[in-house]
């Protein structure tokens, strides 16, 4: 089908409402899904159900050129692939339970690391509620590539409700007065009545649908830093247990760090500024992180420096057109994956029940993106105020002496245990996180545990 | 291979309660794996009232309302089960009421399968 004039998908993200919502899904109706990672699929996925609900008959495609069945580089998300336990809360309630089968590892609580001691904080209701598993077959040299990952298992579920894979590498996007157009390399055309996009940042078509005019929506973004050490599943257990490892280490540009166990691997994350590879190899070679894993005695078969998402420039949406996962709003370094659920069911919601114009998706989508980048606001002051923590001995003292505290009494609910497990799970909203750090008493006892934090631990003379 | 690390949830034995009867609950629970039996406390003794399996939930009226649980419910064989907060699910709720839909079907297929027994 012919469409023109075409429009560049940067001429149409203008922040002008072009119509009053008159754009709508209709019986054969087509939906192209740009990418089959979890925003993809869930968007599919809630969209067919949805539309199941109201007997309203959809065609869905998802355009991925990648087979998450299989090992390796080539089929890798570039993630540090952890299930939040909201996230697993929520799905399980919306009848989405992860089989073991995708699961590396259940995960029960978290060790902080820093360099004056550690502290354990187990999960507020002491079971295993976070996933720590890979997107796709896994890492380089894994044993057994026949396991699923999780994007595979996202992919079948949308699969069972009707959606197409399609297995063709998508080029560019025009769009149309009636409808929008899919290229792919192999030269194909397929007209779309809307086109969701869910590439994340690491593809280059975000960066390209805007043509020249440099207006794309394209986010914000900054390098991490992924590896995996492989050892035996017993050595991994025994040092790493059922716990992920948290690093609040003194080192510049270093913003947060973490040891992840998933059967004989060990994934190691780095968020920071300009991660470079001195930073990288100064904190592989921390005594604190060599305590918890022997990084320069085991092979490190796999890493990557993708990019990760840290802010919106313009409004996710246009008429028949939105970007959902990280190609539009995620959450500031934590459950990218839970913001890629909330961001894919608000944007097929607005789809299905309100229409598929900009004005729609102005008024019904966008909040979710909003409150989600109002969250972030905070979650960067958080994550400044962990800066001033790490950089300071004594705030570091004063932060494991009351968690430990509140461990040793049993009380995984207690202030310090509860605020460090929402940060380091993203559990709860960095607001909530701020309130709850807001309190009269937290900041009192924070004040107490400061002084006392003046004199050296115990920890720290046997050290010295 | 499965095994019990890769699982989430909590692992329960056969015949170990997961909720008892006229206990105050904050969270509502998702089988993972396995099976319960539901058991209501009468003068008479337990009565059966119904067998649940993997991918059903139980203790969702705690979620709604302040009363005890109504019922006790059992492992019946191992069983792995997921807790769902209240708090966590009520956050979620104010943001996307659909996510009730599921629930909903669930307690609607519920009454009806009560309202057959009553005019059987």
């Amino acid at each position: 089908m012919s469409v023109s004039p075409h429009r560049t998908v940067a001429d149409s993200l203008s922040f002008v409402d072009r119509d009053e919502g008159s754009l709508a899904l209709q019986d054969g109706s087509r939906i192209a899904v740009i990418g089959g990672g979890p925003a993809g699929s869930f968007f599919a996925f809630f969209l067919l159900k949805m539309a199941a609900a109201i007997d309203l008959a959809i065609e869905v495609d998802i355009y991925e050129p990648r087979s998450f069945g299989c090992g390796g580089p080539a089929s890798c998300n570039h993630c540090g692939g952890i299930v939040s336990e909201s996230l697993v809360q929520i799905l399980a309630a919306e009848g989405i339970n992860l089989p073991p089968a995708i699961i590396r590892r259940g995960i029960d609580s978290y060790v902080v690391h820093t360099d004056i001691g550690e502290v354990a904080i187990s999960s507020p209701a002491r079971e295993r509620r976070i996933a720590a598993l890979y997107r796709a077959g896994g890492p380089r040299g894994v044993a057994d590539y026949a396991r699923a990952g999780f994007d595979d298992f996202l992919q079948q579920m949308t699969v069972e409700r009707g959606a197409r894979v399609v297995r063709r590498h998508v080029t560019d996007i025009r769009r149309g007065a009636d409808q929008s157009e899919v290229l792919t390399s192999d030269g194909r055309v397929e007209p779309y009545d809307l086109v969701a996009v869910a590439t994340g940042v690491n593809s280059n078509l975000v960066s390209t649908l805007g043509g020249a005019s440099n207006e794309t929506p394209q986010p914000h973004t900054t390098r991490t830093f992924i590896c995996e050490f492989r050892s035996t599943e017993d050595d991994i257990a025994g040092r790493l247990g059922d716990a992920m490892h948290v690093f609040l280490l003194p080192i510049p540009r270093l913003e947060f760090a973490a040891i992840i166990p998933k059967n004989e691997f060990a994934t190691v994350v780095l968020l920071g500024e300009e991660l470079d590879q001195d930073l990288v190899q100064r904190f592989l070679e921390d005594p604190a992180v060599r305590r918890c894993l022997p990084t320069t005695k085991l092979p490190c078969v796999c890493s990557c420096s993708p990019l990760i998402n840290t802010g919106r420039r313009g409004r996710p949406y246009a008429d028949r057109l939105v970007f959902i996962g990280d190609s539009g709003t995620t959450r500031l370094y934590k459950d990218g994956i839970g913001a890629a659920y909330r961001t894919s069911k608000a944007a097929a919601t607005t789809a299905i029940f309100q229409g598929i114009s900009a004005t729609d998706f102005g008024r019904h989508y966008w909040p979710t993106c909003r409150s989600i980048e109002r969250d972030n606001a905070i979650g960067k002051w958080l994550f400044a105020g962990a800066g001033l923590v790490k950089g300071s001995r004594v705030s570091r003292r004063a932060l494991v002496r009351m968690a430990r505290r509140e461990q040793e009494r049993g009380k995984n609910n207690g202030p310090m245990s509860s605020m460090l497990w929402n940060m380091f799970t993203g559990s709860a909203p960095y607001r909530e996180i701020l309130r709850e750090a807001a309190r009269p008493g937290f900041v009192g006892n924070l004040f107490v545990n400061l002084a006392a934090g003046c004199r050296a631990t115990e920890w720290e003379r046997r050290l010295s | 291979m499965k095994r019990a690390e890769q699982a989430l949830g909590t692992e329960y034995r056969d015949g170990e309660t997961i909720v008892r009867q006229g206990e105050t609950g904050d969270c509502m629970y998702v089988i993972q794996s396995g099976r319960v039996e539901v058991l209501q406390s009468t003068a008479n003794g337990s009565q059966h009232l119904a067998f649940l399996e993997a991918g059903d939930f139980f203790g969702e009226m705690a979620l709604f309302e302040r009363e005890c649980r109504s019922a006790t419910v059992q492992a019946k064989g191992a069983a792995r089960i997921l807790r769902v907060d209240k708090k966590t699910l009520l956050r979620r709720l104010s943001e996307d009421p659909l996510l009730a839909v599921n629930l909903l079907k669930t307690m609607s297929h519920r009454i009806r399968k009560l309202n057959r027994g009553l005019a059987s």
